[in-house]
């Protein structure tokens, strides 16, 4: 079972890497580029098979090591 | 005092810190790998190092701070241990929950590697006790991400409750913008826990203890730490 947790700065935290990436694009010239906030994506393969005990293990393993819930929130998606 | 320095893959400070540690102590220090599931019996202080555990990935100190050992230093300051953590050691005792709040990437976004001032807030703790409240001292950094964040309410407990022992300042003690090189919340340094006994720094101090470094301004904290076993024993 293939999972997919998404990981991004809460809003209201300072992302200089975000930054750096935005003024990066408008010197580049991409047009219309109003904000960039950057975060992770982990693909993760699963011996689940029960979606809910997939989701289940994805929360724990976000909370436990994937995200700093102090700075950060999480998103996870089973794919299937 | 008998003092334990924690190894991680990728921590490179750990000698330096353990010379620090048996210059002022005069005994060797224990060095613990991180698989170990206890500290040697009648360890005083736990030292984290600086460095680069595990390379920084995921997170500064993410995976160094779920280490089996962390859980024997967790215990440890539950019953009133000394944990000390330095750099790398700092960002590792945020991301246990030893400490709060979390180091960010510096707000200018370069590494910076130079020495910088910092005041002592208070003199009347075990990791101040060698200094004079007030006193301003130069120690070395060497950080990509040492710009402390906690959120408003965290902020004003640290403050309220005197738990900002160091703190960024220029040379003749001033706190501005300009000596915060690293854009940390309140030009924070270092920071202890509610009950005292973990603190976390990201300057250097075991880099500025002996003549031959060029400044010999850390040795107060190393000497502070000896001096409050001696009083103990």
């Amino acid at each position: 079972m293939k999972a997919r947790v998404t990981v991004t700065l809460k809003s209201g935290i300072l992302d200089p890497q975000g930054k750096a990436i935005e003024g990066a694009l408008k010197s580049l010239g991409v047009d219309g580029v109003a904000s960039v906030r950057q975060g992770k994506v982990f693909d993760i393969e699963l011996a689940a098979t029960d979606k809910t005990k997939a989701e289940a293990a994805l929360k724990a393993a976000a909370d436990k090591l994937l995200a700093n819930t102090v700075i950060e929130n999480y998103r996870v998606e089973v794919l299937g | 005092m008998k003092s334990a320095v924690l190894v991680f893959p990728g921590i490179n400070r750990e000698r330096d810190m353990a010379r620090a540690l048996k210059l002022a102590s005069g005994n060797d220090t224990a060095m613990v790998w991180h698989a170990e599931t206890a500290l040697p019996k009648g360890t005083d202080l736990v030292v984290v190092p600086g460095g680069f555990s595990y390379g920084d990935y995921l997170r500064c100190g993410a995976i160094a701070a779920r280490a089996p050992v962390m859980d024997a230093v967790r215990d440890f300051a539950a019953k009133g241990g000394l944990v000390l953590g330095v750099c790398n050691g700092f960002q590792i005792l945020c991301e246990s929950g030893l400490l709060p709040g979390v180091l960010m990437r510096n707000a200018g976004l370069k590494f910076v590697c130079r020495d910088v001032h910092m005041k002592v807030e208070r003199s009347d703790t075990p990791f101040t006790r060698g200094y004079n409240a007030g006193q301003v001292i130069r120690v070395p950094v060497a950080h990509g991400e040492g710009n402390y964040e906690a959120d408003e309410e965290t902020l004003k407990r640290l403050e309220g409750d005197g738990r900002v022992l160091y703190r960024y300042c220029s040379a003749d003690g001033v706190v501005d913008e300009t000596s915060n090189f690293n854009g940390a919340a309140h030009s924070i340094a270092g920071i202890v826990n509610e009950r005292g006994n973990v603190l976390g720094m990201m300057p250097h101090p075991e880099n500025h203890v002996e003549e031959i470094m060029g400044c010999t301004d850390g040795r107060g904290l190393f000497a502070g730490l000896v001096q409050q076993f001696e009083k103990a024993a």
